[in-house]
């Protein structure tokens, strides 16, 4: 499904943040990306994202080539992508619900359509009572089960998710572990983002570490 | 999605959530929308005032024009031997044997005697004095008699008779009128210039606040189209709305000017700004001028609002294309 080739990256003249990055994604995966602070992680998340290109490589997204994708065809892509950002990226003017709903909606899906998928989603990550709450009145950890639940509502085909259990309570974290363990099951590919080595523990997955801009990977 | 529940399960949950009507993609109006809302009414406010007397100017300065050269004036010299009486019927026969005359009108002792009566005073004697005398004849403007061929015949009848066409006077009215209605045309372009280029400005400052949101729509899947027209929805009624209140005020600021000059006619204050600035009466173009600024100024707020966005998604892209304007994670 995703496929990088010795994919490097650099900021302007800088040194490589990341450097010969050679592997696959497959279908129905579950992994852990993991490493140190500063290792690169949230920019690997943001290549496998397609919000940024590598400076050398290639990156192969549901068979196709990245760097020939116009930019017209970069959101049809990204529909297939669920994603949850360390900063969450609510809209503070919508609801929790409204926020939820935001794929769908902007897909043109009628709200009648979505309704219960949402709110049904909304109370199993425990949202069941701020449904009508703004996030600016959220905690660090309600807003990031919104984003978990905005990046899961559209069954996407790859599920990112940076630090997702970052702000939670250990109980969540594993509710949250579940969910994903459950979404893979159904057939969605799930690449987390994560330093808990606990949450890593917890699920028999292949975790691929990145330290000083290289990548290990142990299946 | 995830949880073991039948549908009547669902329904029933469902129904005991209560959601409010769908907020809108793009929040309503914030600070800098209202600050917007505001710029808007107050440039359109000023294009409408400065349409509006660039209208009056032209209208007062054709009205000026057609006065002039409605009328043109043949005076008889008195001479000796000649019937004044006979003479000024007869210029006005050959004045009214010419196609494009529409009327000739032999000016009386009476109107003539009032004609001098500042510089000659009451009661004088026309007849002691060399007073010549005038026949007005209104003429077709459209298709005005031939001024030369009327002098011929009046050298060949009445050789005391001279024709006063007005064209000096006409002509210097003319360019007058042309070079104010110039002068008017010229600060009307500057003024739409500087309007457009400070909605441009407003609402692209407006929209910078607006980033995250495009970002976001951006990233959960939505086409470059739909955000454009999101935004553009949200900004064009903010644009309507100023543009319709500074151009509503300034069209009610005429009327209200016009029906107060009509209501105080003769009064010192009335007569004074009539003589300064004539009559503040706006005709039909005039208002429909102001509506197309209002039309005009919400259509450019909206075309920027959508450009703004286009932009930002570009930009958001060349920082996919160039990883060295991008945060290291």
């Amino acid at each position: 499904m995703i496929h990088f080739e010795n994919v490097g990256l650099r900021y302007g003249m800088g040194p490589e943040v990341l450097r010969d990055l050679t592997f696959d994604i497959p279908k129905r995966s579950f992994q852990f990306l993991t490493g140190p602070s500063g290792a690169g992680k949230t920019t690997l998340m943001r290549l496998l994202f397609m919000s940024l290109k590598p400076t050398r490589g290639l990156i192969r997204m549901f068979d196709r080539d990245i760097s020939v994708i116009p930019g017209e065809e970069l959101p049809l892509l990204r529909r297939r992508i669920g994603i949850v950002f360390q900063d969450f990226r609510l809209l503070d003017h919508m609801t929790t619900y409204e926020n939820v709903a935001l794929p769908l909606r902007v897909r043109g899906k009628d709200e009648a359509s979505y309704r219960s998928d949402v709110i049904e989603l909304l109370k199993w990550v425990g949202l069941g009572e701020r449904i009508n709450v703004l996030p600016p009145v959220l905690s660090g950890g309600e807003k990031q089960r919104v984003a978990i639940a905005r990046a899961l509502i559209d069954q996407p085909e790859i599920l990112l998710a940076d630090e997702p259990t970052g702000n939670v309570d250990p109980p969540m974290a594993q509710r949250l572990l579940n969910l994903f363990t459950e979404l893979n099951r159904l057939g969605t590919a799930v690449v987390i983002a994560t330093h808990d080595l606990t949450l890593m523990d917890r699920v028999d997955a292949r975790r691929m570490i990145l330290s000083e801009g290289r990548l290990d990977i142990y299946d | 999605m995830t949880e073991q529940a039948g549908p009547s399960d669902n329904q029933k949950r469902e129904r005991m959530v209560t959601l409010r009507p769908m907020a809108p993609i793009v929040p309503p109006v914030n600070v800098s929308g209202h600050a917007l809302m505001v710029v808007i009414a107050i440039m359109s406010f000023l294009c409408a005032m400065t349409l509006g007397a660039v209208t009056m100017v032209q209208e007062k300065a054709e009205a000026w024009q057609g006065d002039v050269s409605r009328e043109i004036t043949i005076q008889v010299k008195p001479d000796d031997g000649l019937d004044m009486e006979a003479a000024l019927t007869e210029v006005r026969t050959i004045a009214l044997s010419f196609p494009g005359t529409l009327s000739a009108e032999i000016v009386d002792r009476a109107s003539t005697a009032r004609l001098l009566e500042p510089w000659l005073g009451e009661g004088f004697d026309m007849d002691e004095l060399p007073v010549p005398r005038l026949v007005i004849v209104t003429i077709d403007e459209s298709a005005p008699p031939d001024f030369s061929a009327i002098r011929q015949e009046l050298a060949n009848n009445v050789p005391a008779a001279t024709l006063d066409d007005h064209r000096a006077w006409a002509n210097r009215l003319i360019s007058m009128a042309r070079i104010t209605v110039l002068i008017g045309v010229g600060i009307l372009t500057l003024m739409f210039a500087t309007t457009m280029l400070t909605v441009i400005f407003a609402t692209r400052g407006a929209m910078a606040g607006n980033r995250h949101i495009v970002e976001v729509l951006h990233f959960v899947g939505a086409e470059t189209s739909f955000i454009g027209s999101e935004f553009q929805k949200r900004f064009l009624l903010i644009g309507l709305k100023g543009a319709a209140f500074g151009g509503g005020v300034a069209a009610l600021g005429f009327l209200l000017l016009g029906a107060w000059q009509s209501n105080s006619l003769a009064t010192a204050l009335n007569d004074q700004v009539t003589a300064l600035f004539g009559r503040f009466t706006l005709s039909g173009a005039g208002y429909f001028g102001i509506v197309g600024i209002v039309v005009l100024i919400s259509a450019m707020t909206a075309v920027t609002t959508r450009l703004t966005v286009i932009r930002t998604i570009r930009e958001i892209d060349r920082q996919r294309a160039d990883p060295s304007l991008a945060e290291i994670g």
